[in-house]
């Protein structure tokens, strides 16, 4: 099975380790996974912003680096929902589908195609999972609170997997943290407070740390953390999926 | 007529930190009050679909259904009347209460009335109308705007109505109590309505089958007022159609458990005739709504029954207020009806998200108000209402993003300084770091990375 | 062209292609097993309540009880010449209006609504502008949901009709509960239980 690695453009810059460990954990089930080293962006934050029309560039490019693998995994939800929802390419829609088609939010990939139901990992420690709006709502990787249907979470049930790991309950399960692309700069006053609110409610809780799916919504959250000086810590999933008592 | 967009409005609501997060619990108990109600319906999303579809269908057949409905309500003896705009349904509604040269007028919620600025229309004639809904007498008193379309006056806080109230009706300072408050409010209006000649309420329904029309309350305070007044003026948008009364069964199920948690409104009113003597009139309205109605991707936005559910869930709203959306319909179906209205004005509003998702789940006739507001951004910055500072940014970002080496050049560059995170738009001055830091930089990217462990 | 023929006009050239009406599939709904102990228990919770009676005669019975020096009105069987003279009523007649009791056509278990058609309030304004309002209702007129109660009931065979779910109420300040908004302090529903003659 040949996995093409999609690392979302924030996270190379600034979070390798997660993707370090998205690599790991794919390479663990014995995957053929490759990194394009050419690729930058979905685009959605031009999207996001109004500017899709701008996004042409990237669309190819994108193509460019992902066609012709049996799968593209990301370890971002966000970025999966915007190349499933938009990525189209006018002189070439058939590799454009294509890609559409293929691309996977790592713990859907783990639970639906890989269907994992066992982890070597642990990570003893009282966890809080922020579940991404885009992820959610968007790939719908977990049941929405707003929704009267039966509750599931995928990234709920590979975390239930790793030794140690107490997932603690939060007073919102499913409320946005105010990310929302460059809406935390446009709207910095509501952003900021979606955010701070967010992360009081996984301190009340006990959290040490909140994992998440997309690393958008937890660097958001680390920036506030960081300044109010608090204990907790964020982690990606990847991270704790991959974590080992060594 | 804007002062502020909605960012500043709202970074100006949320200085009150504390009145802030008393706003978003309440709302946000709101909003849990639905999710039980809901979650008592086990046909709950059914509902919901049924609900989508049958407005679906009365969209595609708008023309056929208001003409039944017109000729059945003039068969009935109600008087229908066809405005253009908001200022043509005020001229209506001011020509009618001229020929009778009544002067003392009672109204109910009207969402239509607040969107076309009835009440200062008529000021401007000489007439004042006393709202007699709680909550928007509350704001009428203090000369504002409702910030929420079912619980106008929740921006305010019991000590600010008790203020209101002693100011303007007498009641003992500090008293707070609500049920206290409530009780002089019920008496106050009481004599406004004993002695109201004419009464004007909204439409929550209206049935071409039968040519009848549907006002829902809790307080009663529509009934009072249409059944003392010897004119009753009944305003609605084109919009508020349906087929058949058995479509009520649909829409009275999903409409007060999605609004407040009730199983529904305490009175759901059904109109067909004018009681003796009384003389009964229907103002409907299209002010850019066949407009909407024109364009694919945002007319279901016309599918809307007003319930709010999507202002109680939004995050964004809940901590902005409704006063920071400029605008008669607040909230994120207000963000996607407005840009219709006047898209430059309100070129804010579809901005004001993070584009969760919440609404359109939460919503009951399945609008997907995200999807659009998404859509409304691509339509607002094409008609060149987005700020150049953005758009030159926004070019620069997609010039890096799509070449390869010019983004592995600027993000060494953006790592090292820290500037700006890669999808920011950096316009010189990062509001980011205003209450947030940025990750602590890594020593290399992981393309730096997996080029000397993978390959 | 005037502001009709152009909505008209424009509602016609904007609208989209024709989509379908769905079925709805009463199957599909919420089921109780006892429609009556639902009605109750959903009236309590908003606020109104119910007095179980075996006939129409005991209603009559309590209106007699009534404290008859208030302002007391009993619609349930009035000859057409009360009719006549409570048609004729204006606000400022029943602005002390104390004690209504009128007649429900039927009721919804998932609500608790009433239907009272305007033959059953004579005059509209009747159950609106009381202080308290009684409802004299059968209990086998309880239908599970607002699909069966729009099966029951042509609602534009009289001018005015509401459904009743309780008494008036708002939330307004604060989103702290007040029942007796604008009408009805209260709401009594006397049931007329099915075992009864």
């Amino acid at each position: 099975m040949k996995v093409a690695l999609f690392i979302p453009c924030y996270v190379d810059q600034f979070y390798p380790k997660a993707a370090i460990a998205t690599l790991e954990l794919l390479e663990k089930f014995g995957l053929d996974v490759s990194y394009p080293k050419n690729q930058t962006c979905c685009g959605q934050p031009m999207a996001n912003s109004g500017f899709e029309h701008l996004t042409k560039g990237c669309n190819s490019l994108f193509v460019e680096n992902f066609s012709g693998y049996d799968y593209v995994v990301c370890p971002s939800g966000s970025c999966v929902m915007h190349i499933k929802d938009h990525l189209h390419i006018e002189e070439n829609e058939e590799a454009a589908q294509d890609i559409r088609n293929k691309v996977y939010e790592l713990t859907e990939f783990l639970v639906d195609v890989l269907k994992i139901e066992k982890l070597e990992a642990s990570f003893p420690y009282k966890v809080g999972l922020h579940q991404s709006c885009h992820g959610q709502r968007g790939l719908k990787l977990s049941q929405m609170t707003e929704l009267v249907a039966e509750p599931f979470s995928k990234p709920g049930h590979l975390l239930s997997m790793v030794k140690g790991l107490e997932l603690v309950e939060l007073d919102r399960k499913d409320e946005c943290c105010g990310f929302g692309g460059t809406f935390c700069v446009t709207e910095e006053a509501v952003s900021v407070k979606m955010g701070k609110d967010r992360v009081l409610d996984h301190e009340r809780n006990g959290a040490e740390y909140i994992t998440a799916g997309d690393l958008s919504c937890l660097m958001h959250m680390e920036g506030i953390l960081k300044r109010r000086g608090s204990k907790v810590k964020i982690i990606h999933i990847a991270e704790i999926l991959n974590h080992h008592l060594s | 007529m804007k002062v502020q967009d909605h960012a500043q409005a709202a970074a100006q609501f949320i200085k009150d930190e504390e009145r802030t997060d008393w706003h978003d619990e309440t709302l946000w108990f709101v909003r849990k009050k639905r999710d039980l109600a809901a979650h008592g319906i086990p046909e709950w999303e059914q509902l919901r679909e049924w609900a989508s579809q049958i407005k679906d269908h009365t969209l595609s057949n708008l023309s056929h259904y208001l003409e039944s409905f017109e000729q059945k309500a003039i068969a009935n003896g109600i008087r229908v009347h066809w405005a253009a705009d908001g200022e043509e349904h005020n001229r209506i509604v001011h020509q009618i209460i001229a020929d009778h040269d009544l002067k003392r007028i009672v109204k109910s919620k009207s969402m239509l009335t607040e969107e076309c600025h009835l009440n200062e229309y008529l000021i401007q004639k000489g007439i004042s109308v006393v709202d007699t809904d709680l909550g928007e007498r509350i704001v009428q008193l203090r000369k504002e705007a409702p910030s929420h379309i079912v619980l106008p006056a929740i921006h305010l806080k019991k000590q600010d109505v008790s203020d209101t109230f002693h100011d303007f009706l007498d009641t003992e300072k500090g008293n707070n109590d609500p049920q206290y408050l409530t009780e002089a409010a019920r008496q106050h209006l009481r004599d406004y309505f004993i002695a109201s000649e004419l009464a004007i309420t909204g439409v929550n329904f209206a049935i071409a089958e039968t040519g009848g029309f549907v006002v829902c309350t809790n307080e009663g305070n529509a009934d009072m007022g249409a059944h003392k007044a010897d004119v009753h003026i009944a305003c609605m948008g084109i919009e508020k159609i349906i087929p058949k009364a058995e479509h009520l069964g649909v829409f009275l199920r999903l409409l007060a458990r999605s609004a407040t948690g009730q199983p529904v409104t305490t009175y759901s009113s059904h109109f067909h005739r004018p009681r003796e003597g009384q003389e009964m009139h229907l103002v409907i309205v299209d002010n850019g709504r066949t407009r909407q109605l024109g364009r694919a991707d945002f007319r279901n936005s016309l599918k809307c029954i007003r319930c709010a559910a999507c202002f109680n869930t939004c995050p964004v709203y809940r901590r902005s207020g409704g006063h920071s959306y400029h605008t008669a319909v607040a909230g994120p179906i207000g963000s996607i009806l407005n840009p219709n209205l006047d898209m430059k004005a309100n070129a804010d509003l579809p901005f004001a998200s993070t584009l969760c998702g919440s609404c359109s789940n939460v919503c009951p006739v399945k609008i997907d108000i995200h999807e659009q507001l998404y859509k409304w951004r691509q339509v607002i910055v094409q008609a060149g209402y987005a700020p150049v500072s953005k758009k030159l940014g926004m070019e620069g970002m997609a010039a890096v993003l799509s070449s390869p080496a010019l983004y592995h050049f600027s993000g060494k560059m953006g790592r090292t300084t820290l500037k700006y995170a890669p999808f920011l738009v950096n316009n010189g001055f990062n509001p980011w770091y205003k209450q947030r830091d940025m990750p602590a930089p890594p020593a290399e990217s992981f393309g730096e990375w997996y080029q000397k462990n993978r390959s | 062209m005037n502001s009709r023929d152009r909505i008209l006009q424009a509602a016609a050239e904007n609208q989209p292609a024709q989509r379908d009406l769905p079925v709805i599939d009463f199957e599909r709904l919420i089921r109780y097993d006892e429609p009556a102990v639902v009605f109750e228990q959903v009236l309590t919770k908003i606020g109104g309540q119910l007095i179980r009676v075996k006939s129409l005669e005991e209603v009559k019975r309590r209106f007699a009880g009534e404290d008859q020096e208030k302002f007391c009105i009993d619609a349930i069987d009035c000859t057409e010449e009360d009719r006549l003279k409570m048609k004729a009523w204006k606000a400022t007649d029943l602005a002390l209006l104390h004690t209504l009791y009128i007649r429900g056509s039927f009721g919804v278990a998932e609500n608790s609504a009433v239907w009272v058609d305007e033959l059953a309030m004579v005059n509209r304004l009747l159950p609106f502008i009381c202080e308290h309002l009684f409802v004299v209702l059968e209990e086998k007129e309880i239908v599970p949901t607002m699909h069966h109660a729009y099966q029951k009931t042509d609602v534009s065979r009289t001018g005015f009709g509401s459904f009743i779910a309780g008494p008036s109420k708002t939330a307004d300040i604060e989103q702290s509960l007040v029942i007796g908004a604008h009408g009805p302090r209260s709401l009594t529903i006397y049931l007329i239980e099915n075992d009864s003659i």
